[in-house]
């Protein structure tokens, strides 16, 4: 394997034909093998996740035909697990295009190949995480009275409702990041469509709308994402903030924190960096992209998911302090509450947000290591699973009343359907990387002829040529 | 935009001194609201109906042991938390001070229920029956609350239009006294006592005056519509 430098100075390794760079050609079939005819073990795959996706449909219906009561829901605790997924799923589509679109500002070249993943988690999280507030509601059937629509009762819905401030978010937030993924995509679906036949050319024809590739089209399609980068991470911070203003613009103790939006917001990276990095091991393993992503990509990213860690743990100490400092009594007796029953998946999750990874990528090594990085970063977004469900539930176990204190436990329709969103998110991701190119082909090859070997006297040396 | 206004502003007066408890005020209330009937198991699950609900409370230890009771209700908040939370505008203040709820307009997000501090907020958890020939007893002033709907105490808003009307028609304001909530006007002990704030002189305006007054969870600044009169009488002397 031979190396380069990249701007900084610094040798990064490259693809081991560095040397002789490979051909457009080459590179392309590389990078969109993904695209070529599914095998027996991707319909297994798929088979698989439609089954659970189906029992989880079917739980969901089982409820809209019953009613409320096959929850765990009772009186005092009216959210469960059901909010909890919302919270999660927004939050893990925080990172997605966050991280492409701050890496993508940032000119770090290492993004390349992996943006396309992260914004297409991005949307496919905050689908199905959309669908949970629908999913919760006691009359689901009447969800449409939550969109304003002129109608001829004059009603409107009541924008002074945090509910409503979510809707507005995510409705922007879905579309904002799928234009972001869309443009993204656009020379790589001519690069496809260059090469399909079939299905593949007709659908690659009309969604690459034409593209050419001339000069003209590239200094457009380069104003166009970088200011769709800018745009989208106001939108991405705004989004998580208003998510967490459902629980902080409330009366109930334990919800109402002033630090609750910025938490969120760090949590929702928190999660998103995790799962981008989980994906990436993933989609490597499973398209042979042991040569794009190099160990050096999961050091930057375990760098960036240290500093996150770190974040998020300064942000649980300060709000665990500031409630513990103020004693107020019911506050407190949320935290007690807490701690004393839910004990050990507070430990966990303490364990799997903060301990754990703030040691362990501290190291290079691990850092590295792909197989501890896919422990680290699934233990996060279990720890933040459980964080949102420990906002959640304990406030409402515990309110101001103790004549009606409660408690929770999810029932397996909860579960059921948890696990179909899961699973549902699994098959829509499955469906994606068999369907479009999974890795940013042309951003890939661009970064491939910027660096290039320059004779230099006698010798050649590796440059990196920017942009003019 | 004309500002609604009104001449009434009801309220209500619970005096704990006067409470034993019995409990008529629960059955009341859910004779007179079309309120689901619960068996065992949805109590035990924590989902039972009632719009009211006494609160015991054990005080003391044993052998001297003395029981209190603490009826709560809708406190029809002046600033209440569960109004500005739904998102379809089912839980709205109406000008005569009561915190109301449109049933046809909730879809149960379940929001206002959870940031009801006093959770006096009850939900259709269940489709509930009434089976030949109890459904001879529904009110048909009130809306039978489908399943996945949140639903609390009115203060009987169907008995203070009704009383509205009349007072209208003969072409005067509602005395003193005219109208009462099922609760108020079924407990032995007069402990519960209804009537217009806005009124000065009325029964449940001077009470509310009392040295004796508090409202429950007062610091939250939900400026709540009932006033308590402390109890416990000789023993706190």
């Amino acid at each position: 394997m031979s190396e380069i430098s990249d701007q900084t100075g610094r040798t990064i390794p490259t693809g081991p034909t560095s040397s002789t760079t490979k051909s457009a050609t080459q590179l392309n079939d590389e990078l969109l093998s993904s695209l070529r005819t599914p095998t027996w073990k991707w319909y297994g795959l798929a088979l698989f996740l439609g089954a659970v996706v189906a029992w989880g449909l079917a739980a969901f219906s089982y409820q809209m035909y019953t009613d409320m009561s096959v929850t765990g829901l009772d009186r005092p605790v009216m959210w469960g697990v059901y909010i909890v997924n919302f919270v999660f799923w927004i939050g893990l589509s925080h990172s997605g295009t966050m991280v492409s679109a701050i890496l993508r500002l940032c000119q770090a070249n290492w993004r390349r190949p992996i943006l396309r993943a992260a914004e297409t988690m991005t949307v496919f999280t905050v689908a199905v995480g959309g669908l949970f507030p629908l999913i919760h509601l006691g009359r689901n059937w009447v969800f449409f009275y939550l969109i304003p629509y002129p109608n001829q009762r004059g009603l409107w819905p009541n924008f002074r409702s945090a509910l409503l401030w979510d809707a507005t978010a995510i409705f922007t937030y879905i579309i904002g990041s799928s234009l972001f993924l869309y443009l993204g995509m656009l020379p790589d679906l001519a690069v496809a469509r260059d090469r399909a036949s079939g299905w593949r050319l007709k659908l690659y024809t009309v969604l690459a709308m034409g593209w050419r590739g001339t000069a003209r089209e590239w200094v457009v399609f380069q104003k166009a994402s970088t200011l769709m980068a800018a745009l989208i991470i106001p939108v991405a911070v705004s989004v998580h903030s208003i998510v967490a203003w459902d629980f902080a613009v409330t009366v109930i103790p334990g919800w109402h924190s002033t630090i609750f939006p910025p938490y969120f917001v760090i949590g929702a990276i928190h999660s998103g960096v995790a799962a981008v990095i989980t994906l990436m091991i993933i989609i490597r393993k499973a398209f042979h992209l042991e040569e794009y992503l190099t160990p050096l990509h999961f050091d930057n990213m375990g760098k960036l998911q240290l500093v996150i860690a770190l974040l998020w743990s300064y942000a649980y100490f300060v709000e665990v302090q500031t409630t513990w400092y103020a004693h107020e009594p019911i506050e407190w007796e949320v935290y007690g509450f807490m701690a004393h029953k839910y004990t050990f998946i507070l430990l966990l999750m303490l364990v799997g947000n903060a301990i754990l990874p703030i040691i362990c990528l501290c190291f290079k090594r691990l850092r590295r290591s792909i197989p501890v990085m896919l422990v680290i970063t699934l233990l996060i977004n279990v720890g933040m699973f459980i964080e949102r469900f420990l906002i959640i539930v304990p406030s409402l176990s515990h309110k101001n009343m103790p004549f009606v204190w409660g408690t929770y436990r999810p029932t397996w329709v909860e579960i059921s359907v948890t696990a179909g969103a899961f699973a549902g998110f699994a098959l829509m991701y499955t469906l994606f990387a068999k369907t479009f190119p999974m890795v940013a082909t042309t951003d890939v090859r661009e970064y491939e002829t910027q660096k290039r070997l320059v004779p230099v006297g006698r010798t050649r040396l590796p440059s990196l040529a920017g942009k003019e | 935009m004309e500002k609604m206004t009104s001449p009434y502003r009801w309220g209500m007066v619970v005096d704990l001194d006067r409470c034993t408890g019995c409990g008529a005020c629960v059955v009341a209330c859910q004779a007179e609201n079309n309120v689901g009937i619960c068996g065992k198991r949805e109590i035990a699950e924590g989902r039972d109906m009632h719009w009211l609900r006494i609160e015991r409370f054990w005080v003391g230890e044993y052998p001297n042991v003395r029981v209190r009771f603490l009826p709560v209700l809708c406190q029809h908040c002046h600033d209440a938390p569960c109004e500005p939370v739904c998102p379809v505008y089912a839980s709205y203040h109406n000008p005569e001070g009561l915190n109301g709820q449109v049933y046809n307009r909730c879809v149960g997000t379940r929001y206002c229920g959870n940031n009801c501090p006093y959770a006096v907020r009850v939900f259709n958890f269940y489709s509930h029956e009434w089976p030949k020939p109890l459904d001879n007893q529904l009110s048909p002033d009130i809306t039978v609350r489908p399943r996945g709907v949140m639903e609390k105490c009115t203060f009987c808003i169907q008995r203070i239009r009704r009383a509205r009307e009349d007072a209208e028609g003969e072409g005067r304001k509602i005395r003193d006294g005219e109208v009462q909530p099922a609760c108020a006007q079924t407990c032995p002990t007069e402990a519960l006592v209804f009537g217009n704030l806005a009124d000065p002189r009325s029964r449940a305006a001077r009470l509310s005056r009392s040295p004796r007054g508090f409202r429950l969870l007062e610091h939250l600044g939900t400026h709540p519509s009932i006033t308590y009169l402390k109890g416990g009488g000789r023993e706190h002397v």
